[in-house]
């Protein structure tokens, strides 16, 4: 299944490590942030109806 | 107008400070240099032009924080922005303030400085030139970054991270003048596009600071 | 109807809520389909051998790096003009993609001219210029979290984003003359599509459209966070008045 990357894998492979790794990184950290932020903002609206 | 330059030039002469220290830290980094990168001679030649304009325009940093920041604490940027001058006007005096203030003087004596790296002879005139020719750009580059931070606690650090990449260019062709000079190279096409942006700088970016003034004073 | 319709928070909100799911999904099969088609199914380059498979998240972050800064730039403008604040809010949304996908570019170009060119790194033009993008990026980010005030931020870093365009673009060519200055003839850059083959453009193409939806999708979701992070603010606020 694996390619022949031959002598430069290791080029190839952590080119392809870090890029994914930072992708993954950015949208893990941006659904977080969207997620909290969504939740926080509930809870104050709830805060500000019922008072 | 005038009075306006006369008192930021009083104040900036009574005050001490300014000259003083961006003269000082100009010194320093030169004589820094050859304790970091050996004393040979050749090699520092062939630094120097570089180095003297780094060094300039990292003294001409230091002072810019001071553009708007004591007029702002007082107040006197209100008055003065509510006065008949119009902000751009105003902004360009603040900055040709500190041109004469900071960076006239790192001009001066940059040639001077020269010596302790053993600049090449054909490379002060050029120096001289192309750093009298670029300071104008970094000051009104300068007190944009400085217009851009006045409101703010801890400016000064902001003030570097913003203002660094707006001199890329002014010093990129700068140094390039002063590197050619130095060589013995045509220095006219570097010379030109330096003229270029302190002219092109000179003559828009006092609307960008106004613009950016008025909304800090809201 | 226009578009300016969309310039209602509310709107937005609903709007890119239904819009989101399909960007997102499309961007995770193109990204899929491209790099898997690039990684295994593309032959190796005759000079490049296997190291011609980073194209695939080169070129397309490299793109994205500039694009983002340029959907900042209109964005920033319809807020000047238009005092639309889901637009300022946009491009404080797109600048920290932006900036991490010029780290990803910076950072494969590096790795691939390890090998190619036998440097991590040197100061071509097309290099520097990304490195002084990012140094632009991290202004633009430090300038927005620096203010507290969302309207002040908003304008300032507008116009910011605006001056830094100019000398974005006066730092490309300068740092183009600089170089030849130099090295003279000394060209390192990586060959462009012109003469990429029909094999690798393919693929190529595929990354592209990948990471376009991806900086869409990611831009909605953000712009929405910071919506919302706004009204939260604003609500905070009002309490402590009330």
């Amino acid at each position: 299944m694996m390619p022949d990357l031959g002598k430069y894998a290791d080029t190839v492979l952590s080119a392809y490590a870090v890029s994914l790794v930072l992708i993954a990184a950015l949208v893990a950290l941006s659904i977080w942030r969207a997620r909290r932020v969504r939740s926080d903002l509930e809870k104050v609206e709830l805060r500000g109806k019922r008072s | 107008m005038k009075a306006l330059l006369w008192r930021d030039l009083a104040l900036a002469v009574r005050a001490g400070g300014g000259f003083g220290l961006g003269l000082s830290f100009f010194l320093i980094v030169t004589v820094m240099v050859p304790f970091s990168v050996g004393p040979e001679t050749a090699r520092l030649s062939v630094i120097a032009p570089g180095i003297l304009w780094l060094g300039a325009l990292l003294a001409c940093l230091l002072s810019l924080d001071r553009i708007f920041a004591l007029d702002f604490e007082d107040g006197s940027l209100d008055l003065l922005a509510t006065a008949p001058l119009p902000l751009e006007g105003i902004v360009t005096v603040k900055a040709l303030a500190h041109w004469l203030t900071s960076a006239l003087p790192l001009v001066i004596a940059a040639p001077a400085l020269g010596v302790f790296l053993n600049l090449p002879g054909p490379g002060f005139i050029w120096l001289f030139l192309s750093l009298l020719i670029g300071t104008p750009a970094l000051s009104v580059i300068g007190s944009f970054g400085a217009a851009l931070t006045v409101g703010l606690k801890r400016g000064g650090l902001l003030l570097s991270l913003l203002v660094l990449p707006l001199y890329v260019p002014t010093l990129i062709f700068g140094a390039e003048v002063a590197r050619r000079g130095a060589e013995g190279l045509a220095v006219e096409t570097p010379l030109l596009m330096l003229a270029g942006i302190s002219a092109g700088a000179l003559a828009l970016l006092p609307f960008a600071s106004a613009a950016v003034l008025r909304v800090n004073l809201r | 109807m226009s578009l300016w319709e969309y310039a209602n928070p509310v709107r937005f909100i609903r709007l890119t809520d239904r819009l989101l799911p399909p960007v997102a999904v499309g961007a995770l099969v193109c990204l899929v389909i491209g790099l898997i088609w690039g990684f295994f199914f593309t032959p190796d380059d005759y000079r490049q051998g296997s190291t011609v498979k980073i194209i695939y998240l080169h070129v397309p972050a490299a793109l994205m790096a500039i694009n983002a800064w340029l959907m900042m730039l209109v964005a920033s403008l319809i807020w000047i003009v238009r005092r639309h604040h889901v637009s300022a809010l946009a491009a404080r949304a797109a600048a920290p993609v932006g900036a991490t996908m010029t780290v990803i570019a910076l950072a494969t170009g590096a790795i691939w001219g390890q090998p190619m060119w036998g440097t991590w790194w040197a100061w071509d033009p097309r290099l520097t210029s990304f490195l002084i993008l990012f140094l632009f990026y991290l202004g633009y980010m430090a300038l927005w979290e620096a203010i507290e005030n969302d309207d002040t931020a908003a304008d300032l870093t507008s116009i910011l984003c605006l001056v830094g365009s100019v000398f974005a673009l006066l730092s490309r060519y300068a740092v183009n003359f600089w170089n030849q200055g130099l090295h003279q003839g000394a060209s390192l850059s990586l060959d462009k599509e012109e003469n990429v083959a029909d094999v690798f453009y393919l693929p190529l193409l595929v990354c592209i459209a990948g990471f376009v939806l991806l900086f869409v999708a990611l831009v909605f979701l953000r712009t929405q966070t910071e919506i919302r992070a706004r009204r939260m603010r604003a609500l905070i606020a009002r309490e402590r008045l009330a």
